[in-house]
């Protein structure tokens, strides 16, 4: 089936899309959007992390084909072309990034967190990023980083 | 594989009558998982994400009705202070991503016997709106659950939604697990008072082949706290019926030994909710 979708604020299609197709798949494998990662493919780590219609949610638990005519928003889409968001900057500056595998997901999760949460406790960010694990066990440097993020975001917004 | 969407209800109801093997998707959270996997790969899919009818709830005849595409999110944001239990259990549901997605319809259809709205929504004594084309039938929900995964549903029917009453006095609901987030309950409790009915409310989740209720120790609960006034006084029952309550919610469950626990611990596990969550509702209730 064709799969129409605005992604990061540009419509995009794709062609023969099989319809138990999850939409990580779509995103990456026809639209190569890499930023979303594919971990567990179970909803479980988070690493797949996107908005769709503004709400978090794992790409890999949404059929493309419910994408149809959606909007989506992935890491790709935070910063301006190959400008970093402050969330993205304060991950580096505190090395919250080991393998990096997890920060996509993390970082979106976060940008969610924050719109909603401008400054979040220690026990908030826990409970945001709940789904979204780091298997290099980073989580200090993570909440670290959060904190700074906010801190910047609230100062300067 | 074939991709259904209607975008009306009307329209979902045709396509669930002609072609009775359709898996109804919600918030996908389920059906990904075994698609992902290829554990299970569906003839057709029928996508219920457009029906906009689905995803609303309004107070009618003094009950909420709740549709089956409400998310646990706005479970937790909306409904929280009227459905105080299902509330509790919406946020132990795996993750912020999750709980924007999942619903409670979905978690009615997957009927999973360790799906977290049941314990509140059996404490509640919800009952079930499902319809076909032939018509609409409301199913209590102690009556919904048939086996593991397996639910009352007619081949051409659709679950439109639920029913409960705003919480007429304390709901609890409790579940262990290994961490906080992103779990299936080892086993899991709801209860509700109702000061009104002078009644207690019970479900067991994730011990036994569905959710289920203990009617004895309801009775046993709702007698003890009648025959000692405590309704009217707010006077803590003594802890031999405390104890008692315990035993006898563990004796209605039918757990089984499996990876996330053995049927003894859950047994052990479950007297002790059940107590707790008394514990915490009483002191609510006495608090007002």
């Amino acid at each position: 089936m064709r799969i129409s979708c605005r992604v990061n604020g540009e419509v995009r299609e794709a062609d023969q899309v099989w319809p138990g197709e999850s939409l990580l798949w779509f995103l990456r494998e026809r639209l190569g959007l890499p930023g979303a990662k594919n971990a567990c493919e179970q909803g479980e780590c988070g690493s797949c992390s996107i908005y769709l219609e503004g709400n978090l949610v794992c790409a890999c638990l949404v059929l493309a084909g419910q994408a149809q005519n959606r909007d989506i928003v992935t890491v790709e889409g935070l910063a301006e072309p190959g400008a970093l968001h402050p969330i993205q900057a304060a991950f580096l500056e505190t090395g919250a990034v080991q393998c990096g595998f997890c920060t996509p997901g993390l970082i979106v999760a976060t940008h969610d967190l924050l719109r909603r949460n401008p400054e979040p406790s220690d026990a908030q960010i826990k409970e945001a990023l709940a789904g979204n694990l780091c298997r290099c066990t980073g989580y200090a440097k993570i909440i670290a980083a959060v904190h700074l993020a906010a801190g910047r975001l609230v100062s300067a917004p | 594989m074939e991709f259904l969407q209607p975008t009306s209800w009307r329209e979902a109801l045709e396509m669930k009558t002609a072609r009775a093997e359709a898996l109804p998707i919600a918030g996908g959270t389920d059906v990904l998982v075994d698609l992902n996997f290829d554990r299970h790969r569906p003839e057709v899919i029928l996508d219920l994400n457009r029906v906009a009818e689905l995803s609303e709830w309004q107070p009618a005849n003094g009950r909420l009705r709740v549709g089956a595409g409400v998310s646990y999110s706005r479970i937790i944001t909306e409904l929280g202070q009227r459905l105080p239990g299902l509330a509790m259990a919406s946020r132990s549901v795996g993750s912020p991503q999750i709980r924007n997605r999942g619903t409670v319809g979905g978690n009615l259809g997957s009927a999973s016997p360790a799906g977290d709205a049941h314990p509140a929504l059996l404490a509640a004594g919800a009952s079930i709106e499902v319809t076909s084309l032939r018509g609409s039938r409301e199913i209590p929900v102690d009556e919904f659950f048939l086996g593991p995964k397996r639910n009352a549903l007619k081949p051409d029917e659709l679950i439109a939604g639920f029913w409960l009453r705003p919480a007429p006095g304390p709901q609890q609901f409790a579940k262990v697990g290994t961490r906080n987030a992103m779990v299936i309950a080892v086993c899991s409790f709801g209860l509700a008072l109702d000061p009104e009915q002078q009644t207690v409310g019970t479900g067991i989740g994730s011990a036994g082949p569905t959710p289920l209720r203990a009617g004895e120790a309801e009775r046993f609960l709702a007698e003890a706290l009648g025959e000692g006034d405590h309704w009217r006084s707010g006077q803590p029952l003594p802890e031999s019926a405390r104890e008692r309550f315990g035993e006898l919610v563990a004796r209605a469950a039918r757990p089984i030994d499996d990876v996330r626990g053995t049927a003894a611990y859950r047994r052990r596990a479950l007297a002790v909710l059940a107590r707790r969550t008394f514990a915490w509702a009483w002191q609510e209730y006495t608090a007002q």
